[in-house]
């Protein structure tokens, strides 16, 4: 290991004000979203009609197609995406480095070698099945990934704990595609799985996993003051009083809630993660508390509207994780462009 | 470790006031003999194992044009090609692995940070489903697919001179980009040919013939030696681009010519062999921690390799009578011996 790693470039001060207005304008561009995506579709529905279907008022076709597809649809995109960018910001901090997204603790690929093998072996199928099996997988992952990184030492090193995420996340991503590669039938399944999707159709399953989300992303949330103190380093954060292990595990608990039910639903969403807490850091400035609470907000915007822009640009619909990477890949770049080269 | 302490750390050749004078770390010789060593002993086994198997002195034969003509053509037209590109694209991957993280500063650097593999896989994608794909043709689109996309992403990344942390940022993005192309033009092609790229993008040896080898490894080679000559100044430049000027070395020259260099080397290999994973990020750090911490390029050489051979023996042995591709086994194998040495590490401490 090199003994500098690459460092974000440390932002400037921002004021509380500017930080303020940052977090209400998300809020208010999300509230819009959340319309949005109920209304806009392969069949465009007037907002008053939206509104009344979400009532319970209403039998017509529209208000079947907003409570039975565009509901679930975008609650999935408000919860899934919260939860992809509270992990990755969970995952940043946790591990001081901000290249790392909650993949790199190998959940999504334990998440796809649990699906993998229930579909190569146990010839499982349908989305409701492979919740639990994800989940599954998703969970021993990160507990391995954690065994690894914290053998035998008494606190967890961010280098050590990343090539744990790293080896054991490529172990299972080798034996998931050796799988595969033998079982043509399991591949032509497992391909569209692996795509990701918001488009579920079942308000069950989404209510199935909330309550992980919702209960990691509580604990992610409260874990903002504890995560500032640790990024000081060890020394410093057990000076002001933190306890450094119990908030790490604290905080690999809610990264595999979040990860592991949202991926279980809606399959492997790349990019979230990574991009929104790294966007966040360059608005409201290095604060983890600020951070989260921007993330929140910001990640189901990115996901909702890659989503809705996949529904209107192609008659087919195109995935979600793919139109994802073209909006903000390019936001990416840009920011780090200009933002990120400033300093 | 007591012994240790007695015992010279390092070697010097030459005398200290002489012209010649180059010290030689201990460890590194003895780790880089034994990877040799390894090596050559994979070589060996690769030869002898198969559906037609073979005894030591029959490979000799064959080699040396004695033995049967069967036993020739196997040895000489099938096992020896697929067993010297393993053993150069695996050195030549290592060392790409090893210059990609020394000038990120950063462990999980690795080539793709320029975004190659993800370019050379989209390049390949489109051959396969537009134009069919025949192997040179999916050779030439990952080719052209990866260094457009290298070029992109440096480019981009360019203002006023390479910043590592937004070098990565920007491949990650670009990588992210056309990761989510390739994943929709695998889920709108049809199920053969998205099976014919996902083997692609496995990274395979099979069926490997001097034709197909000669120009990759000819040219990884001629590559690697020119990483050796530049290895010093890759380890001043290291310490900071102030540090290396004040040594009399062009940081941004440098800079540009190590990148150029293993770009070479990965485009090079994934021409071959489609994209190997892993073992560009697994070798360096493997090495570094075989020699105490000190990184080479020998090192991160030998290790990937070794690392390659002995994946494609288990590739092609292993689970018959079915053939894996390379890279599936890779990336396993890397992942549980990073493992090993993780907890190793932890036990020591």
């Amino acid at each position: 290991m090199h003994s500098s790693t690459a460092k974000a470039p440390s932002p400037v001060l921002i004021r509380t004000p500017a930080r303020l207005r940052w977090l209400l304008a998300a809020a208010a561009l999300l509230a819009i979203v959340l319309l949005l995506s109920l209304a806009i579709g392969a069949k465009p529905i007037a907002l008053p009609v939206v509104i009344d279907s979400l009532l319970g008022h209403g039998n017509s076709a529209d208000s079947v197609v907003i409570r039975e597809s565009r509901l679930p649809r975008t609650l999935l995109g408000l919860l899934g995406g919260a939860a992809l960018g509270l992990a990755g910001a969970l995952t940043q901090a946790l591990t001081r480095n901000p290249l790392a997204d909650p993949g790199i603790l190998g959940v999504n690929a334990g998440a796809s070698f649990a699906v993998i093998i229930a579909v190569a072996l146990f010839n499982v199928s349908g989305p409701s099945a492979y919740v639990a099996w994800a989940c599954g997988g998703a969970l021993l992952t990160t507990l391995l990934v954690y065994l690894v990184g914290a053998w035998g030492s008494s606190r967890l090193e961010p280098m050590r704990f990343i090539l744990a995420g790293v080896a054991v996340g490529s172990v299972l991503f080798g034996l998931s595609s050796g799988l595969v590669l033998l079982n043509p039938g399991a591949y032509d399944r497992i391909r569209f799985w692996n795509a990701g999707s918001l488009d579920v159709r079942d308000l069950q399953l989404v209510l199935q996993v909330a309550p992980a989300i919702i209960a990691g992303g509580v604990i992610a949330l409260l874990l903002g003051r504890s995560l500032n103190a640790i990024g000081m380093g060890h020394e410093f954060a057990v000076t002001l009083g933190t306890r450094p292990l119990r908030v790490q595990a604290w905080a690999i608990l809610a990264i595999t809630l979040l990860t592991g039910a949202t991926t279980a639903v809606a399959g492997p969403i790349g990019f979230v993660g990574l991009m929104v807490p790294q966007v966040a850091r360059w608005l409201v400035g290095a604060d983890q508390r600020w951070i989260l609470a921007l993330t929140t907000l910001l990640a189901p915007i990115l996901l909702l509207s890659a989503d809705i822009v996949g529904r209107v640009l192609v008659p087919g619909e195109l995935r979600v994780s793919i139109v994802t990477a073209f909006i903000g890949a390019p936001m990416l770049i840009w920011m780090a462009r200009n933002k990120a080269g400033r300093s | 470790m007591s012994s240790a302490a007695h015992a010279p750390r390092s070697w010097l050749i030459g005398h200290p006031d002489a012209a010649i004078n180059l010290r030689v770390d201990r460890r590194n010789v003895l780790v880089c003999a034994l990877l040799a060593l390894c090596c050559a002993a994979l070589v060996i086994a690769s030869l002898c194992a198969g559906t037609l198997a073979l005894s030591l002195h029959e490979v000799w034969a064959a080699l040396s044009g004695e033995g049967s003509p069967l036993a020739t053509a196997v040895v000489t037209q099938w096992r020896l090609p697929r067993a010297v590109t393993a053993l150069v694209l695996g050195a030549a991957l290592g060392i790409s692995g090893a210059i990609f993280q020394s000038l990120v500063r950063n462990p999980l650097g690795s080539p793709d940070i320029i975004s190659f593999n993800t370019g050379a896989h989209t390049g390949a994608l489109v051959t396969i489903i537009l134009l069919g794909g025949s192997y040179v043709e999916i050779a030439g689109g990952a080719i052209v697919g990866g260094l457009a996309t290298a070029l992109v992403v440096y480019a981009l990344a360019w203002r006023r001179g390479i910043h590592g942390f937004r070098l990565i940022v920007i491949g990650i993005a670009v990588s992210a980009m056309l990761g989510a192309f390739n994943t929709w033009l695998s889920i709108t092609g049809s199920l053969e040919s998205a099976l014919t790229a996902a083997l692609w993008a496995a990274g395979s040896l099979n069926g490997m013939t001097w034709a197909k080898s000669l120009p990759a490894s000819a040219f990884c080679v001629l590559a690697m030696a020119a990483a050796m000559l530049l290895a010093r100044r890759m380890q001043f430049l290291e310490m900071g681009d102030d540090c290396a000027a004040a040594l009399g070395i062009p940081a941004e020259r440098t800079r540009l010519l190590l990148m150029a260099l293993g770009t070479t080397l990965i485009a090079a290999s994934t021409a071959a062999a489609g994209p190997i994973s892993f073992i560009a990020l697994a070798a360096p750090q493997i090495a570094r921690r075989l020699c105490h911490n000190r990184s080479t390029l020998t090192g991160a050489a030998g290790v990937g390799a070794a690392l390659l051979l002995a994946a494609d023996f288990v590739a092609q042995h292993c689970f018959t009578p079915r053939q894996l591709p390379v890279g599936v086994v890779t990336v396993s194998i890397g992942g549980i011996y990073l493992v090993y040495l993780l907890i190793r590490e932890a036990r020591r401490s």
